[in-house]
């Protein structure tokens, strides 16, 4: 199943830390009235590169897959433009911008998929 | 999946948003009530907000990362007396006690609490949609 694997490359890992960003950025719009609370972003590149087949080899089953749980890692505080008086660090507008964008960028992802997938499905049926 | 988890996180936002806007409304409903005492005058309710923290040793809860309510706290604000000495709940020297409650405060509060509410659910749509997609692509 070489060909499959190929065909979708990136594109499957990427719309997996898609989907883990949005779900960061739910966590920040629910908690924008909480003490204390500070904001979350994935660092989409780093993750993405720790996901590459690059990584390192697992020979054994015990062995650690860096790949594995990369998208646990690569979280990290959002820097605010101002800190409210309570602590918490996150700003409305800024979330709900990214937000739009970061639904728009899955949005993109899963077209990428889409056409992939019918190329594949063209290429089986032979017409 | 992480998009479905969406789901519980802004659920349990929906739910906080509206306890506070409870709150509220019961605020604002206690505003014009007296008591004989400073003790037994109303104070303006408070809703503190708490994040859903990932619990060691259990498993892991599907709204991790949510809201909740870990408490709600009397405003700290003086109470206010009136000399009143026809109120039936008047003191030996005449004297009614207020709430502690604002009106304008409130409003804000209410307003707040709405506008959350509505980024919530905006959020919810959002995740919706882009799972019906994710559906989709196996008719492409």
């Amino acid at each position: 199943m070489n060909m499959i694997d190929n065909a979708f490359s990136v594109h499957e890992k990427a719309l997996g830390v898609r989907s883990q960003r949005m779900e960061l950025l739910s966590r920040n719009i629910a908690n924008a009235d909480t003490p204390n609370y500070k904001a979350v972003d994935v660092d989409f590149k780093e993750v993405l590169k720790n996901t590459q087949d690059s990584a390192l080899q697992t020979t054994h089953s015990n062995h650690l897959t860096q790949g594995a749980d990369s998208t646990a890692s690569g979280v990290k505080f959002r820097v605010p433009f101002n800190v409210a008086f309570d602590g918490n660090t996150v700003e409305l507008p800024v979330e709900q911008a990214k937000f739009g964008q970061y639904a728009a960028e899955y949005q993109t992802t899963l077209s990428i998929l889409e056409s992939r997938i019918s190329g594949i499905r063209k290429a089986l049926r032979g017409d | 999946m992480a998009l479905d988890n969406i789901f519980n996180i802004a659920g349990s936002a929906l739910n906080a948003q509206t306890a506070r806007m409870n709150a509220t409304a019961s605020n604002l409903a206690n505003a014009g009530a007296v008591a004989a005492s400073d003790k037994d005058a109303f104070r303006a309710k408070r809703t503190v907000f708490k994040t859903i923290m990932e619990e060691l040793g259990s498993t892991t809860s599907a709204n991790t990362g949510g809201v909740k309510i870990s408490g709600i706290k009397d405003d700290p604000k003086p109470i206010a007396r009136m000399s009143d000495p026809g109120n039936p709940s008047a003191d030996k020297d005449g004297y009614v006690y207020l709430s502690n409650v604002n009106e304008m405060t409130e409003m804000v509060e209410m307003m707040a609490a709405a506008r959350s509410y509505q980024n919530n659910v905006e959020v919810v749509n959002t995740a919706r949609q882009l799972m019906m997609r994710t559906l989709d692509i196996i008719k492409s």
